[in-house]
Parts: structure tokens; C-alpha cells; sequence
């Protein structure tokens, strides 16, 4: 993985020393909140209902077993011991005091990180696959692209005040698992005729209020021109995105305003102007970033091993987990192995100071001391072999993470909702709760098989509920908090927004409509046909006609209309 | 530090001009420069954010000095403004920053190629000057630098 080099190390201490001294002027009151406020933003900090909140920067999911404890340090010495790994790829913290905030970010800064740009009107960090250099259908390894975006964007003097927040993705690989299309600015490594790798850029994706699916402007750039066609790109957009609205500041809105064919030509132009300036990409710099990012020295004999099909055959409950939760590995013998965030009874995406550290060493003794951090808020050992997969096993069980759920209806996305965020509306994770508690059948979870539930507590869509198989939005009407259900989201590479099933429902009857949806599903699947086929297939009205019918079994009589 | 410059609000019109050099919106420059030509004093332009960079760029030699205006500190517009002018139309002279210039920003409009600053009435001027020095090094390529650390030798 990336190592910072002393300049990379200079400019994170320095901005250490910059916050420091911009939150002791707040304290002062030399720093009016207006003013504080879109500097501690950029450095990740929201004050919110019961304590500030510290979003902390996890480049493109990457982590080191050294920046994994360090994490966990950090949550017990200025958080409560825990904390929140976020759908981009992010943690947060939810206890820091402001005041301690600055000897925080010293301390992450010690292991190379920091929380520059993980909030405010600026360009965030960049997400990617989390199967990143592992991947069978890879066609390149997307992160020394994200590297180098993150070092372009990182301070950037001409857009850190922009319209609204921008958001970059980057995946290399012919499946997406990185949710490009609903991003800003999204990109795809592809292949051109000639057979050259290139991006094919995709912009104005974007959840929140007004959701998008982006739009492809560019089906093949040459890698030399990626930061120069960003810069364009950027700059038509700092120039000409709204900034009297901001629910209309988002680069969707200007797209949708102007026409995708306009804004391509205004890039395009702008483009022209500055291509061959000092942001072309040389080779041989692609190159030096891409030497950051090699295969490890993998064991030529790792697939020799027989214990682990031995121990499937032996253990179902190993068996099972294997199922789930352990995915191919590009290299033979070699396995990626999910650890679940989502424990029947923990909100999703939490962990413990105590889990961090146990999955630091297990990193150091199994998977090349790196842990990787996926946008549905679960980790991944990545190369682990599979000799090693029944010993681990044992030890994550012991932890509460092997919970074999992954892609499964439990495997949740879930925002923070009203229990800690000031935006919500309604609450989150009691509803992830409640789900948890309707399905608690391994079993029937299996027969069921691959389903994503997202959810929001509100509109600003942070657990990306548009993009859910099922979406599920929290809603408030006079002080009830209701839910509002989508079917048929999608953040894949056939990205689609999810549609409305029809009235909202009322809290305690969430599960139970779920479990309506699924019974329409079960009977109505062909062979092994996953959810999201069956519904693109026989459509919405089934579903609808279930959930809202006269006198069914769950109380729709509550819902509002 | 003081100097003989001053700032015209709004778009000038029924306004006594004083008798100093001053800085008036580009606009009213375009509309009657008749006005103008009688000043005794320097005039120089300035531009709001909404301001096209491009309909100035004929015009460059005619100023003085150019001021770009942030009537919000939080309008990053005028950052685009003023690499445009710097690097896509050669302005060479004085770039100042008026309005709502604070000393948090200074590093970022420095490197967009400002290279004089009008601080906010109510804040400490000479405290602000320091905001240019936060950081020693940068990442990327812009008005004041087209060898960044990293094209030096590093990445690019």
C-alpha cells in the first residue's frame, strides 16, 4: 500500500498545526461559528446533538494492522471505545471533545492519517473496490489512480470552497462494487479497441433529496489527461454550480440543468485549454504510484492445502461462513475473507476498540498486515490462504464477526440515524434492529439469498436507500417517525434507482413488510433467480398489491396516506 | 498596511466619487467609462464572482491593478477567476483580494495567484498576513507554482 514519503508527512502535520490554531481562535472567539464552521468541516468535525463528530479519512478503504490500532486507541482515549466504519469507506467517531480534537489528529497523523476533507464543500476522499488488486475481473488496479487523485485534490487551492460536497469513485474491475454511477464524478478503467487502458468517465451521480444515476461524458480518456480532465471538469462546475440553494448545489443539478451534451462541450473546452499543462501524467509517474500498489509474495503452494475442504466438509457452521463470507482470490490458494460489521446486535458498521485491535493482529498473522474497508461497513482480509481460513475462522467467531450474512438480507447499510446524527429524522438502527430480530433463521436468510437493504434515517440518503434492493427512508409526520419503501435500487454496473412501494409504514411495522415483500419474492422466483432479477422481471405491482392489500396480516391501516 | 486605493460598492451610479485612486465594478467601467475618464485619480476594476474573466481579458493593460471581490469568503468562484486571469490570460500586475478576505483563506488565494490582499475592516490585518505561510509545500500545480513537490522529481 501507499507510504507517505516526508512531504506527504509534512503537509498532514502541518495541517495538524493549521486546525490547531484555527480551533484555539474559535475557543478564543477571535473565529465567529461562520467562519469556524466550513474550516472544521474540511477537517471532518460537525457539531451535532450530543457531541461533536470526527469523520476520519480512509483512502480509497486501505488501512494498515499499525493504522488499525491507532484507530482503536484513538476510541479510547477520546471516544467511548467504539466507533463507526461509514459507506464511504470512512470511520467516525461520535464523543471527541472539540477541544481534544487537534491532539487527535497529532496522534493519527503519528500512522500517516488524518481527516482532511472527509466533510464540508469540498472534494472528498476517494472510494474504490474493495477488491482492488485481487480481483479476477479487474482490468487494472484502480488504486494508484485514487492515490494520485487523492494527492491532487488533497488542499486544493482552487476548489476547497466549492458549490456543495463533490465525491470521486474509481473501480477497475468489469463488476462494480465501488457504487460509481453515484458519485460526482465516477470512473471506470476500461479497454479501448485498440486494447489501451483508459477512464471512461461518468459525472452528476449522486443520491441525497433529487437521486441520479450519472451520466457517461467521456467513454474513453487516455490515463495521461485523468488530472487535467478532472481539473476541467471541476472548474466548469465551481464557476457555474448553484450556490443560493443548497439542495440545487449539487453537480447533478447543474448537469440535469444544462443538458449532459452542454456540459460535456463546456469540459471539453475548458479541457483544451489546459491539457497539456503541468497536470499531464507522464508514464513514468504513473508508473512510480503504480510501484506502491504490487502483488504481495504470495506462497507458490498455498493451493496444495486440503484442510480446509476437509474442515467444509466436517463443520456446517464453517461451512456456511465459508459460503458467505470468503471470496475468490485472483491468486490460487488465496482467499478474501469479510468480517461482518453487522452482528445481530451491534448497529451496523460499529466496532470496538477491543475488535480493532484482535483484527490488527489477525491482519499482521494472516492477510499481510492490511485490512480493507467496504462501502456496505464491513472489513476484508484480503489475502488470506486458505490453509488459514479454519483458524481464523475460530478466533473471529469468538469476536462476534463471522457472522455469515454477507450479501445476505442482515448485511445491512445503515446511517448513523436519529440516535446520533442532527440531520435524521427518524431513527435507523432500531429499525436494523427490529430486522434483525424478524430474521433471525440462518437458514431462511440462505434460501432467501443475495438481497441489499439500505437505509436513511432522512432524505440526505447517507445509507444510500435509492440504491437498495429494498430502500427503506426514515420520514417524520408530526412527530411519528414513518418509513418509506423503495424496490429494485441498484449501485452496481447496471445502477438504478429503487421506486416507490406506496404509502409509508409505520415504525414497528417495518419487519413485518418486509417479510410481505419476501413471501412475494419466494413464490414467485424462478430456479436461482436473486430478488432484484424477480422484481425487475414481474415488477412492482405484485409487491404492492401484497403489502397494501384490505385486511392483510400487517397493519397498513397505520400507514399514512 | 494603508494605501491610496479605495473600493466603489455597488454599481457606482449617483455616487460622489472621491478624489483618491479607486476601484469600481467592471460593469459600471463598461457601461460609462465617459464618467471615469474625468477622474483625477488611478481607476481600477474589480469583479464579482458572476463576473465573465473573459470579457476583461482584452482589457488587461488598461488597469492599474485588477481586484476580484469575494462578497462571501465561502464564493470559491473567484479562485477560478484568478487562475484564469494568471495562467489562461498572462495578467502579470496586481491581483488583490477585496471583500470578505479572511486570514483562513489567504494560503489558498496566494497560490490562485492574488498577490495582495484588502483583510476584513474588523480583523486583525497584520495577524492575517501569517495565514499565508500555513503550509510550506503542495500537492498540485497552480497560479503560483507549476512545479509542485511532486512534479519535481516526485510523481509526475
Amino acid at each position: 500500500m501507499y507510504r507517505y514519503d516526508e512531504y506527504d508527512q509534512q503537509i498532514v502535520d502541518e495541517r495538524v498545526a493549521q486546525f490547531r490554531d484555527q480551533t484555539r481562535r474559535f475557543l478564543a472567539g477571535e473565529l465567529s461559528e461562520d467562519e469556524f464552521r466550513p474550516l472544521r468541516l474540511m477537517n471532518g468535525l460537525y457539531l451535532q446533538r450530543h457531541a461533536p463528530m470526527l469523520r476520519v479519512a480512509i483512502p480509497y478503504g486501505l488501512l494498515s494492522a499499525g493504522q488499525l490500532r491507532m484507530l482503536a486507541e484513538v476510541a479510547d482515549k477520546y471516544d467511548k471505545g467504539y466507533a463507526h466504519f461509514s459507506t464511504r469507506q470512512n470511520i467516525q467517531y461520535n464523543w471527541p471533545r472539540l477541544e481534544s480534537v487537534p491532539d487527535l489528529l497529532a496522534d493519527l497523523a503519528t500512522v500517516q492519517m488524518h481527516a482532511i476533507q472527509t466533510s464540508g464543500n469540498c472534494i472528498r476522499n476517494v472510494t474504490s473496490d474493495h477488491f482492488a488488486g485481487i480481483a479476477a475481473d479487474e482490468i487494472e488496479d484502480p488504486r494508484p489512480y485514487c492515490e494520485i487523485i487523492r494527492q491532487w485534490s488533497t488542499l486544493h487551492p482552487e476548489f476547497s470552497y466549492l458549490p456543495r460536497k463533490f465525491k470521486i469513485a474509481v473501480s477497475g474491475a468489469e463488476n462494480d462494487r465501488a457504487a460509481v454511477q453515484v458519485h460526482d464524478i465516477g470512473l471506470y478503467l476500461v479497454r479501448d479497441d485498440g486494447g489501451a487502458v483508459g477512464f471512461k468517465v461518468i459525472v452528476g451521480g449522486g443520491l441525497g433529496r433529487t437521486p441520479y444515476i450519472g451520466t457517461c461524458i467521456r467513454p474513453f480518456l487516455e490515463k495521461q489527461h485523468l488530472l487535467s480532465y478532472l481539473e476541467a471538469i471541476l472548474r466548469i462546475y465551481n464557476r457555474f454550480g448553484r450556490r443560493d440553494n443548497i439542495y440545487k448545489a449539487r453537480l447533478k443539478i447543474l448537469l440535469n440543468a444544462m443538458g449532459a451534451e452542454r456540459f460535456a462541450e463546456q469540459v471539453e473546452a475548458e479541457w483544451q485549454c489546459i491539457r497539456d499543462s503541468a497536470l499531464r501524467l507522464e508514464p513514468a509517474a504513473i508508473e512510480r504510484m503504480r510501484s506502491h500498489f504490487t502483488m504481495p509474495d504470495y506462497a507458490a503452494d498455498a493451493a496444495a492445502d486440503r484442510t480446509c475442504d476437509q474442515a467444509i466438509a466436517e463443520s456446517k457452521d464453517f461451512s456456511n461462513w465459508y459460503q458467505r463470507n470468503v471470496k475468490p482470490h485472483k491468486v490460487s490458494g488465496y482467499r478474501a475473507v469479510y468480517l461482518s460489521l453487522k452482528h445481530p446486535a451491534i448497529a451496523p458498521g460499529d466496532a470496538t476498540s477491543e475488535q480493532m485491535r484482535m483484527i490488527a493482529d489477525l491482519a499482521e498473522q494472516y492477510s499481510l498486515g492490511e485490512i480493507r474497508v467496504t462501502h456496505d461497513q464491513n472489513l476484508l482480509l484480503a489475502h488470506v490462504r486458505q490453509a488459514d481460513l479454519y483458524p481464523l475462522w475460530q478466533v473471529l467467531k469468538q469476536q462476534g464477526l463471522a457472522t455469515a450474512n454477507i450479501g445476505l438480507l442482515t448485511d445491512m447499510i445503515c446511517c448513523p440515524g436519529l440516535d446520533y446524527c442532527s440531520l435524521a429524522n427518524a431513527g435507523s438502527i432500531p429499525i436494523a434492529k427490529q430486522i434483525n430480530q424478524r430474521f433471525d433463521d440462518l437458514d431462511y436468510l440462505h434460501d432467501i439469498g443475495e438481497i441489499q437493504i439500505k437505509m436513511s434515517g432522512c432524505m440526505n440518503a447517507c445509507g444510500h436507500h435509492h440504491v437498495g434492493h429494498i430502500g427503506i427512508l426514515g420520514v417524520n409526520k408530526k412527530g411519528e417517525e414513518f418509513y418509506q419503501l423503495t424496490l429494485g435500487g441498484s449501485a452496481n454496473q447496471q445502477a438504478s434507482l429503487g421506486e416507490r412501494l406506496g404509502p409509508a409504514i409505520a415504525r414497528e411495522k417495518v419487519a413485518e413488510t418486509i417479510a410481505d415483500i419476501l413471501q412475494v419474492y419466494v413464490e414467485q422466483r424462478e430456479a436461482e433467480e436473486p430478488f432484484l432479477a424477480t422484481y425487475q422481471r414481474i415488477g412492482m405491482a405484485p409487491f404492492k398489491a401484497r403489502v397494501y392489500a384490505a385486511g392483510a396480516g400487517t397493519a397498513r391501516e397505520a400507514a399514512i396516506r | 498596511m494603508e494605501d491610496q486605493w479605495q473600493l466603489i460598492a455597488g454599481d457606482g451610479h449617483d455616487q460622489r466619487l472621491p478624489a483618491t485612486d479607486i476601484i469600481v465594478p467592471f460593469a459600471w467601467w463598461r457601461e460609462q467609462p465617459a464618467v471615469l475618464e474625468e477622474h483625477p485619480g488611478k481607476v481600477a476594476v474589480y469583479l464579482n464572482p458572476d463576473d465573465e474573466v473573459a470579457l476583461l481579458a482584452p482589457l488587461l493593460a488598461d488597469f492599474p491593478m485588477i481586484a476580484l471581490n469575494f462578497p462571501q469568503f465561502k464564493d470559491g468562484r473567484v479562485y477560478s477567476q484568478a487562475r484564469m486571469l494568471r495562467e489562461r490570460y498572462h495578467y502579470k500586475g496586481e491581483l488583490r483580494a477585496v471583500g470578505e478576505v479572511l486570514r483562513d483563506q489567504l494560503f489558498y488565494m496566494q497560490r490562485c495567484g492574488f498577490d495582495a490582499f484588502q483583510i476584513s475592516a474588523d480583523k486583525d490585518s497584520r495577524g492575517a498576513i501569517s495565514g499565508l505561510d500555513d503550509f510550506s509545500l503542495a500537492y498540485q500545480a497552480a497560479a503560483d507554482d507549476s512545479l509542485p513537490v511532486y512534479r519535481a522529481g516526485r510523481l509526475l
